[in-house]
């Protein structure tokens, strides 16, 4: 019984993701909004204008090559993948055993290669900015997710986000120094690989400071449908890893009957629409720091994930 | 004790908290939020000292608490934000070495410091072992900033910042007496109420904080 409610719980969770993605963009957007004082879009204006756009021919350049064309499905299918493995309101998934911390970063960077990729595949200067200045932040941002994975590791003695969400859940690590370090890394690296206030502005097309939004400056129609659906997926990604694996209550545990999920579920709801609150206060209360501050903050994020290994080998000594 | 028990995973991660706002005092780049930084850092520290005197059943660690909340969590940084406002400083801090690899040498530091801890203090409660290794890490990290920032009033805070780490080793080990606890607050407010004058008299007779210009005087630069 156990696979088949495995099987249940990988479609459910799937179809919920999906389904999630723009909703999240969309409450994030409204809660932004009405945070600095405006009526704002209803929360699910993006998924109409996700219809909208699909319905519309792509427009390529002339010069335009295979790449142009390939991209934007290579970066919505490794999201879709990414966001398949993170668990959301149940452990023990059919897809439990390949969700590996270092497999996700790995699709989460093929997404980003496709992107700078498609960047610069016409040759426009914005494009090409674009990939550069994504590419320069990623060599700093994905070392941070690396060591905090390592951190991660050494704690729950596996890389499987599952293995992760069930040791934090039983509660056998405790508070620990590596665990909070590890967690001011994730949150670093996530506001950065989601193009987030302090590192990117999601609402604006300045072009001196843009990053996400120059690459897909070009996009069009059904394409840039795939780009903003890649965008959100990866963003509800980061905050279901997130709340797995540092706020896993409520998680139902593998193999549970589907009465177990019932509680999954309403745990899940609240914890996005916490972070996802937590998100809109945090971008309204600070300014977007300059491009070239960005490196300094990663590689921060990156020497606090350090610390945190450190610590941990520390203490393991220890007890 | 070990990992798991509530008392030790506290302390730690209150330890774990001071060390994190002694980076954050290396990587801030305004006065002002290096002031509040410091005074974060305080509070915390405050907190620490509060919860080992409730898990040590020791009463004076209330008092060290109380003192450092007033002198460290509100005093002191109200007058540096009033030093900062009075004197009109440049609000952006100036440094000897940039932000980032100051970093690195606050990890490097870090790691220098778990490496001298551990193995002299081999048999101590491991408690009390974590502890020392966060709190020479804190006064390590208060010299690099005393030496990486010109500023006068950056490098009064990386000194208060440093006497915070003698502060969070001393409330470590039990039965340390509430003297040597008093001695130090009062040599700390010492230490503030000169800095003060000495950041004035800088400020008079050279026309800014930046300690650069001392070394003329001192026959250094020709």
């Amino acid at each position: 019984m156990a696979v088949v409610w495995g099987i249940l719980a990988q479609i459910l969770h799937l179809a919920l993701i999906l389904a999630a993605a723009p909703a999240l963009t969309g409450v994030v957007r409204w809660l932004k909004a009405r945070m600095m004082g405006r009526q704002g879009p209803h929360p699910l204006q993006p998924l109409r204008d996700l219809v909208k756009l699909l319905r519309k021919r792509p427009v390529l350049a002339e010069n335009a090559s295979a790449v142009s064309r390939a991209a934007p499905y290579v970066a919505v299918g490794a999201a879709v993948a990414a966001a398949a493995l993170v668990p959301s309101f149940a452990r023990g998934m059919a897809f439990a055993p390949l969700a590996d911390l270092i497999l996700v970063a790995g699709l989460l960077a093929l997404g980003r290669v496709a992107m700078a990729l498609a960047g610069m595949d016409v040759g426009t200067p914005f494009g090409g900015l674009g990939a550069a200045r994504e590419m320069s932040f990623a060599a700093l941002a994905e070392p941070a997710l690396v060591v905090a994975a390592l951190t991660l590791a050494i704690l729950a003695a596996s890389t499987n986000l599952d293995a992760i969400a069930g040791a934090v859940r039983d509660g056998g690590l405790g508070l620990r120094v590596s665990l909070g370090l590890a967690l001011v890394a994730l949150l670093a690296v996530a506001v950065a690989e989601n193009a987030r206030i302090p590192v990117d502005n999601p609402a604006t097309h300045l072009e001196l400071t843009m990053v996400h939004e120059a690459m897909i400056l070009e996009a069009s129609g059904r394409h840039l449908a795939l780009w903003d659906y890649a965008a959100m997926l990866r963003l509800t990604l980061w905050l279901a890893l997130l709340a797995a694996v540092f706020l896993p209550l409520g998680l139902a545990p593998p193999g549970a009957a589907p009465h177990h999920w019932i509680l999954g579920l309403l745990a899940w709801g609240v914890k996005m629409a916490g972070l996802a609150l937590a998100l809109a206060a945090f971008e309204s209360a600070i300014a977007k720091m300059r491009v070239f501050r960005v490196p300094e903050f990663l590689g921060a994020a990156l020497l606090l994930g350090l610390l945190g290994a450190i610590f941990l080998f520390v203490s393991t000594g220890l007890t | 004790m070990s990992f798991g028990q509530l008392p030790y995973d506290v302390a730690h991660l209150l330890g774990g908290g001071v060390l994190l706002f002694s980076f954050v005092l290396l990587y801030q780049r305004r006065i002002g939020a290096v002031i509040n930084a410091f005074a974060t850092q305080g509070t915390l520290l405050a907190i620490a000292a509060a919860w080992q005197g409730y898990v040590q059943g020791a009463p004076g660690l209330y008092v060290t608490a109380v003192l450092a909340l007033a002198a460290k969590g509100v005093l002191i940084p109200l007058a540096l934000h009033a030093i900062v406002r009075r004197l009109d400083l440049h609000r952006t801090v100036e440094t000897a070495l940039g932000i980032g690899p100051s970093l690195v040498a606050g990890v490097g530091l870090v790691g220098l410091a778990i490496l001298v801890v551990l193995p002299a203090t081999e048999g101590a409660r491991a408690l009390a072992r974590e502890d020392l290794a966060l709190a020479l890490s804190v006064v390590l990290l208060g010299m690099l900033m005393m030496i990486t920032r010109r500023n006068a009033i950056s490098q009064v805070i990386g000194l208060l910042s440093l006497e915070n780490g003698l502060i969070l080793a001393a409330i470590g080990v039990a039965g340390m007496p509430l003297v040597v606890e008093l001695s130090t607050a009062a040599l700390v407010l010492m230490v503030a109420v000169v800095a003060g004058v000495f950041a004035f008299q800088i400020r008079e007779r050279f026309d800014t904080l930046d300690t650069g210009s001392l070394e003329e005087h001192r026959g250094e630069r020709r």
